[in-house]
């Protein structure tokens, strides 16, 4: 996979995990093909993005769990006009907001893989594709395509 | 709500001012001075001795300190300082709201609103910042190309159209709304570039679903209100244009990080409107000339339904340009030209229109404006929203 092509293309700013340690399960999961989201091990209510707490009973005890790397798509947008100097050549790409039914409908964001022109659908199935990136500052993108 | 627990007439707008309006980094002068010349603009307008302001309220971070300001305006004692949190141009009406809060309570007597932007001599709004790492939520968005504010809420507008079956042609009459005011007034950036359906339909996507005239512009210039109470307005020569109510929020868990929020294809105004026209004591139908922050069309769709002045399924039948201009249409909207077609000064040049229709002063005015409702920030948490009112109205 890393021989791909990525979607964009590089020189995007890497994504790190915060220094406070919030977030660093998810990206330690992402590294090895894992797709975590919070959930509250009170409760079981599942949370993203991240946080300190569980929002819905307020136990501090919430940890990540590995959950099916399949979603529908809730939205999306087509992006025609670049804003940042590595993408004024990429021409239009997709975003996608995924809802993962069976982590208790949290979203993700992603690019739609395939055309760029395709057309969307909301509530179109979709799986997560990791895509790694190497370079000066490797990490893996997690990316959707229609399943 | 008891009667003491309200803002309802307490305070009054009796005087605004502002710039010149330039495009994006062409302001001759420095921001502070912008801010400085605003603030002396509406003194003026109040017709009040500038040293009289004891405080300022500002939002989205402005950078024109108000203990700066106060030394150079050499005001005798600064008494109230407040900053409404949050981006964009959601604490617009807010900080309004505050300013009345601290003359209502006695805290201050004479607070000014301002906003001041010079984005040559700081940074834009609408580019992505090129750095190697990014963290947080821009970790789990800005990898993916979803960066700049039209990127952030492209995805709420998209579902929202989505699901009430909205077409292209209501964005277009929003943003074909803010054009023709703006050919009336002087002031606006735009006047004199009028825009044609055919203009909007053949313009380039920025971001499906906004076109390039569905996106406000990026300005240099600076606003100013004069807040007082009520009772000192009435000694001020100016018509007063007193506070209904000012509410600001957001909706539950509307700062879920990376596009959680439960209720995401919103403006943010689902709960905080109905908490304004309760303050208010009026309704959508009493709504006379309405000001919806424009930092992309799509926002004030949502805003005006939220608002309650149709339902999401009309908006097709509704959003036609002849429904939303002065003084014939139904609900006239943004009638200097707003953040589209005026200036973008962060909204704040929507608030002061507000004020114009109420004193009978606007270019495009709306016959004998009683109330008018001012929208800040669509999409942004915290947004932020308020109602003005002529003495009629008290």
């Amino acid at each position: 996979m890393s021989e791909q092509k990525s979607y964009l293309p590089d020189g995007l700013a890497a994504p790190a995990a915060l220094p406070d340690g919030l977030d660093t399960p998810y990206w330690e999961g992402i590294a090895e093909g894992e797709l975590r989201v919070q959930r509250c091990r009170s409760c079981q209510t599942f949370q993203w993005g991240p946080e300190w707490i569980c929002h819905s009973c307020l136990s501090f005890d919430v940890s990540f769990e590995p959950i099916t790397p399949r979603g529908v798509i809730y939205s999306w947008e087509r992006v025609w006009h670049p804003v940042h100097p590595a993408l004024k050549e990429a021409g239009p790409y997709i975003v996608v907001l995924v809802e993962l039914p069976d982590a208790g409908r949290v979203r993700m964001v992603g690019n739609l893989l395939g055309d760029p022109g395709q057309e969307v659908e909301i509530g179109a199935p979709v799986e997560a594709v990791f895509e790694k990136h190497g370079g000066e500052n490797p990490h893996v993108l997690v990316q959707w395509r229609v399943a | 709500m008891t009667s003491d627990r309200t803002l309802r007439g307490k305070v009054a707008i009796t005087g605004v001012g502002e710039t010149t309006y330039f495009k994006r980094g062409q302001a001759p002068d420095a921001e502070f001075k912008l801010a400085l010349q605003a603030i002396l603009n509406a003194a003026k307008d109040a017709g009040i001795d500038p040293r009289e302001i004891d405080g300022f309220a500002s939002y989205s971070n402005d950078r024109n300190d108000p203990t700066r300001l106060a030394a150079a305006l050499g005001i005798p004692e600064l008494r109230f300082s407040n900053m409404l949190w949050g981006g964009g141009g959601g604490g617009g009406a807010g900080a309004v709201g505050n300013a009345a809060a601290a003359v209502a309570t006695g805290m201050a007597d004479c607070v000014v609103v301002f906003r001041a932007l010079a984005q040559g001599q700081f940074g834009r709004f609408g580019q992505g910042r090129a750095t190697a790492y990014v963290m947080g939520e821009a970790a789990m968005t800005a990898p993916y190309g979803l960066m700049s504010p039209a990127q952030m809420f492209a995805m709420k507008v998209m579902r929202f159209m989505h699901d009430h079956g909205i077409k292209q042609e209501a964005l277009r009459a929003l943003s074909l709304a803010s054009y023709y005011h703006a050919q009336k007034n002087p002031r606006a950036i735009m006047y004199g570039r009028p825009l044609s359906e055919e203009d909007y339909d053949d313009s380039r996507w920025i971001v499906e679903p906004f076109r390039l005239y569905d996106c406000c512009q990026e300005n240099d210039g600076a606003a100013a209100l004069i807040i007082v109470s009520a009772e000192r307005a009435r000694d001020l020569p100016q018509k007063p244009a007193y506070l209904l109510a000012s509410a600001q929020g957001s909706e539950y868990r509307a700062g879920a990080g990376v596009h959680n929020a439960p209720t995401y294809a919103s403006s943010s105004f689902t709960l905080m409107a109905p908490r304004l026209y309760e303050m208010a004591k009026v309704g959508p139908g009493d709504v006379d000339v309405v000001q919806s922050y424009e930092n992309f069309t799509g926002g004030v769709l949502m805003s005006l339904v939220e608002h309650g002045f149709f339902k999401a399924e009309e908006a097709n039948e509704f959003l036609v340009l002849e429904n939303l201009i002065a003084p014939t249409g139904k609900l006239p909207l943004n009638t200097s030209g707003g953040n589209l077609a005026e200036c973008y000064m962060h909204g704040l040049e929507l608030q002061i229109e507000a004020v114009r229709q109420l004193r009978g002063t606007s270019t495009s005015q709306v016959a004998n404006a009683k109330v008018a409702l001012v929208g800040a920030g669509p999409m942004v948490s915290p947004a932020s929203n308020m109602i003005l009112g002529t003495g009629e109205t008290l």
